[in-house]
């Protein structure tokens, strides 16, 4: 048996080893990444039993900050233990360590890879051919999932471990990217016929189009999110890779119930004068006070309406939807924890 | 009203100041993604056009909606007059999206012969590094840009930045694009060629024949051998790339070119803001202004606390007459039961029996809650942007006010910068 789960059969996604979350900029992607790795590493049947690494690869530190913690090299660093002991690691790939990394591993290329780098060879590699860059990335990411247990430099809870990691996280770059991103084989098809880059790319796209991969689209309940969104599943979709779930991020609360949304969703449907009253028993029944509200209600109702509709086009994917609350005071470690207990009751991890 | 709350007068950026002076040539909206770069570069363009100006606004990926509303139908290439908008101050907008490959392209055709052109068209290689996104759509931005510039036929130019991570790609990338198109690397690859390993090659035989050797083990053969044709037919327009980007690097650094950083009230995308602020003044580059984009600013004159216990006060009282089940149920926290029809009509089922006194309390006291959780949100933003003001003090800055519903039209550009004065 692989560690993919005795205990966690409650997940919808509990076949799935590698978790690739994508969305829109500015719609939380490493936010929700992070509250991922934490919900999976959580549950293990016994104290310290899961492990989840978390993997970044656009550079941007956005995991170290997500954490609190100093920035992470290009090395594996636990950055969160979970209260069941459940370990969060972190690794930000760069593309240019991986490719000397990669060279060191499969040509022993000392000097030869001295002099590429003298050359800009190594900087055209990872930085201008994207194809290549992106295979370096995804490819270090695959190598994590297949990743086999080593029970003698682990713990005793090794022992019945097949693979070093329950599960990978990737902070993937945004939806509009992903699919060119993920689909490597056909990125360097035209570049790179034969050769190890070839074969690596061939490696990594049986990881990333088997069923032990889902690729999760972070998105918020406004017009181009979803749109992209939309978009970027059904062109992941035509690519032959798995389209995970639909995570709404920042949903708000709804203070109204349906009938008043819509009447308070059209231009005066808010009885001011019932307002009024009501505000009375607690001394608030100022006109401004009123107005203001009420303004604040009509709003509110419109914003309500509009995501709805948002929700349902959402839904017409057929993609599993997961709600994630606005959290007002911000994402600290507190406010992961709630996120990725969020996750965990609606069945995404 | 709304700058007021936050910022003293001598923050405030004065936005027609900037776009009213001839003296202003260039705006540049940068920020990182999803911040709402295209919709400030659309709403500044179009308030520029109609106090009088000739602007043209470059938009890099805008929303659907937006893009028709503006007119662009079409990646083209091409900018095209937006109707709707009021031309009684003599002004006029152009608009238009811009296609990367299409404007790389176009370099190509325009530098080389035919048979060249059409060589490093078809060339993989070619293709592989005109339509990504490592650079490419950064650097295309700005040639397009020097473009607009030189055809003069606009008094003002609005720019939007590529959706980047990070705000500094925007500055950095055509020049790491340049250094490579002219670099090094490639003067060794078409050594060969040029020169049958004759003169300054003699100086990095040693190296040579180790990174071809490992650039052919990694890459294959074949890349290496389209990498050298792509060179070679490029050959003609060596220089070049690197002297149009700094060309446009240079124009962004004139008196002219104003950069204006948006961010939105949240510590990621105030972060980028900082890096981009402290870029622009080491390279010299002229900052205008922050704009603070989706700023939730509470209606009511009212601190969160007392609309809570107000709240908690009205239901409590509710609670005797016991309507607890469809209060709690109204006032659900999980905002997809909006969805769910059937527990919804419960809860209005419910209502109906209420007492017209207690639906007004209960109306009452879900609005204060709202209020509470914006003054919340407020405060929070607040906090944030006061961190950021207070280490880069001097930056004069605009607040956009955050919309109920997304904007997609000409009148939605008016309001976001209308709310804002």
């Amino acid at each position: 048996m692989t560690n993919a789960d005795r205990t966690r059969t409650r997940s919808d996604w509990s076949a799935v080893r590698l978790h690739v979350v994508t969305g829109k900029g500015g719609t939380g992607k490493t936010t929700v990444a992070g509250a991922l790795a934490l919900a999976l590493a959580a549950g293990g049947a016994r104290h310290g039993e899961r492990r989840v690494l978390l993997v970044e690869v656009e550079g941007r530190q956005g995991v170290a900050q997500l954490f609190d913690t100093p920035p992470v090299p290009y090395e594996e660093r636990r950055v969160a233990v979970t209260p069941d002991g459940g370990e969060v690691w972190a690794l930000a790939i760069d593309a240019e360590q991986a490719l000397l990394e990669y060279l060191d591993m499969f040509y022993k290329l000392g000097p030869a890879a001295r002099a590429l780098r003298r050359f800009g060879a190594i900087d055209f590699a990872t930085t201008i051919a994207p194809g290549i860059r992106d295979v370096l990335l995804t490819g270090k990411t695959c190598e994590a999932v297949r990743r086999r247990a080593t029970p003698e430099a682990g713990r005793k809870s090794d022992h019945d471990r097949v693979f070093h990691y329950d599960a990978v996280v990737m902070d993937a770059p945004p939806t509009g990217r992903i699919t060119r991103f993920l689909a490597v084989n056909s990125e360097v098809s035209g570049l790179a016929r034969v050769g190890p880059i070839r074969n690596q790319a061939d490696a990594v796209m049986r990881v990333l189009t088997s069923a032990q991969t889902a690729v999760h689209f972070v998105t918020l309940l406004e017009e181009m999110p979803v749109q992209e969104t939309l978009d970027g599943i059904a062109e992941l979709r035509d690519a032959g890779l798995p389209a995970g779930g639909v995570i709404v991020n920042q949903a708000r609360p709804v203070v109204l119930p349906e009938e008043r949304l819509k009447k308070a969703a059209e231009p005066g449907g808010l009885d001011l004068a019932e307002l009024e009253e009501g505000l009375r028993p607690v001394g608030l029944a100022d006109p401004d006070v009123v107005a203001a509200l009420a303004q604040l209600g009509s709003e509110h109702a419109r914003r309500v309406l509009l995501e709805s509709g948002q929700r349902d086009l959402l839904a017409e994917s057929g993609a599993p939807m997961y709600e994630l609350p606005l959290l007002a005071d911000g994402i600290d470690r507190v406010g992961l924890d709630t996120l990725a207990a969020e996750l965990r009751r609606r069945g995404a991890a | 009203m709304t700058a007021a709350t936050l910022l003293d007068e001598a923050r405030r950026f004065d936005l027609d100041r900037l776009l009213d002076a001839p003296a202003t040539r260039i705006v540049v909206c940068c920020g990182s993604g999803g911040v709402g770069k295209t919709t400030t570069a659309a709403a500044f363009a179009l308030r520029a056009a109609e106090r009088g100006r000739e602007v043209v606004v470059l938009t890099i990926d805008p929303a659907r909606r937006l893009a028709q509303s503006l007119g662009l139908t079409e990646l083209d290439n091409t900018p095209r007059e937006v109707d709707g908008i009021d031309r009684s101050g003599g002004g006029r907008l152009h608009a238009m999206m811009l296609d990367m490959k299409r404007t790389f392209d176009e370099i190509v055709l325009e530098h080389a012969d035919p048979e060249r052109a059409r060589q490093i068209l078809a060339n993989p290689f070619y293709q592989s590094l005109s339509a990504s996104f490592a650079g490419t759509q950064e650097y295309m931005a700005m040639e397009k840009l020097g473009q607009l510039r030189a055809r003069g036929d606009w008094d003002l130019i609005v720019v939007d930045t590529p959706p980047s991570r990070s705000a500094l790609d925007f500055l950095d990338a055509p020049d790491r694009l340049g250094s490579f198109l002219d670099g090094r690397l490639i003067k060794i690859l078409s050594a060969p060629a040029k020169m049958g390993g004759m003169g300054a090659f003699k100086l990095i035989t040693g190296g040579f024949g180790l990174v071809t050797g490992a650039l052919n083990k990694i890459l294959g053969s074949n890349l290496l051998g389209e990498v050298q044709s792509f060179v070679a037919a490029l050959d003609t327009m060596f220089g070049g790339f690197r002297e149009r980007a700094e060309r446009t690097y240079q124009l962004l650094q004139t008196e002219g070119t104003a950069f204006v950083v948006v961010a939105a009230p949240e510590p990621d995308a105030l972060r980028e803001a900082s890096y981009f602020t402290e870029r622009l003044a080491t390279d010299r580059m002229p900052l205008a202004g922050l704009v603070l984009n989706r700023v939730h600013v509470p209606k009511a004159d009212i601190t969160g606390e007392r609309a809570l216990s107000a709240a908690e006060q009205l239901t409590n009282g509710k609670a005797k007459r016991s309507a607890r089940k469809a209060a709690s149920a109204a006032e659900s926290t999980d905002p997809s039961s909006v969805g769910a029809v059937s527990s919804v009509s419960a809860v209005t089922d419910t209502a109906v029996t209420q007492s017209e006194e207690s639906q007004a309390r209960e109306l009452a006291a879900a609005l204060l809650r709202l209020h509470a959780e914006r003054a919340a949100l407020a405060r929070r933003e607040g906090r944030l942007s006061g961190r950021f003001l207070a280490n880069h003090p001097g930056i004069p800055v605009l607040e956009l006010p955050a919309q109920a519903e997304d904007i997609h039209d000409l009148d939605g550009l008016r309001t976001i910068i209308e709310q804002s004065l």
